[in-house]
């Protein structure tokens, strides 16, 4: 189902291994209770079709008024901010404090055949889906034979 | 509650499976509280719903387990992949001073949020002193 998983072994793939033979060897550390990659939220996936290059953020748990999806210049910049869900207090004893609360914002540039005014982002069950349509003249075409 | 590693962690095994995609669990971040009242557990499940979800109690062992259900297109190729897995599990092992039939769950967003209370015996209470 998950065609973006299906990578044949890449640097991050390479990377993800090491640390995890790592924590092996030497138990378990913090960084191996995450499940997204360390120091980056959301985390990301990006594919694309024939037509459409699409951008995955894993955002659980945010307000999608909270969120933010800009274009400019071929940059797409995801942001907002993901509150806390509970407040702490002395009654309250906090046994595991792993997922990421504040601001955040992720950058990267598109592809340059992306056609910038067609971006459409939908968020469901905490994942925004970005869909950036490519500009016509880059789209394949079959040329007649005449 | 404590965490059970050795349910969830077994670096290195799903390595060395034919196929990786299908083997790799991702293990969710959470946030864990004590009160009073009882255990709350947040998980981050991004892209699971309900149908994906699976939270068991076996015997002292909470499992929770999602599959996440993105709307994908058929033909897409991966041009840059952070996340490579659609399986979230992890395993947690109970005191006995939680009563595991009253576990409530709500989840929302792709998060999970879990209440575990305590049983009434072994919540703090007050001892009314009387005045003799």
């Amino acid at each position: 189902m998950f065609d973006l998983l299906r990578f044949p072994g890449d640097l991050l793939a390479e990377y993800d291994r090491l640390h995890r033979e790592l924590d092996h060897l030497f138990g378990s550390t913090p960084a191996a209770i995450r499940a997204t990659t360390r120091g980056a939220f959301p985390a990301i996936n990006i594919g694309s079709t024939p037509q459409t290059v699409e951008i995955y953020a894993f955002l659980p748990g945010v307000d999608p008024a909270q969120l933010d999806v800009s274009v400019e210049r071929g940059l797409l910049t995801i942001s907002g901010e993901r509150r806390n869900d509970w407040t702490s207090d002395e009654k309250r004893a906090i046994h595991a404090r792993e997922r990421f609360t504040g601001q955040f914002k992720r950058t990267f540039s598109l592809p340059e055949d992306v056609d910038q005014n067609q971006v459409e982002a939908h968020y469901r069950d905490g994942i925004l889906r970005i869909v950036a349509a490519k500009l016509e003249a880059s789209l394949p075409r079959r040329i007649e034979i005449k | 509650m404590t965490e059970n590693r050795n349910v969830t962690t077994q670096p290195g095994r799903a390595e060395t499976q034919a196929d990786p995609a299908r083997q790799v669990v991702l293990m969710p971040p959470v946030d864990v509280l004590e009160d009073a009242e009882g255990i709350t557990l947040i998980a981050d499940l991004p892209g699971v719903n309900k149908e994906g979800l699976s939270v068991r109690v076996n015997a002292n062992t909470l499992t929770i387990e999602g599959e996440a259900r993105i709307e994908m297109p058929a033909e897409l190729a991966p041009l840059y992949v952070e996340v490579r897995s659609v399986r979230y599990q992890r395993s947690f092992t109970l005191n006995r001073d939680l009563d595991t039939n009253k576990i409530e769950a709500e989840l929302k967003h792709g998060v999970l949020k879990l209440f575990l209370p305590k049983h009434d015996a072994t919540k703090p209470r007050r001892i009314e002193i009387r005045a003799g």
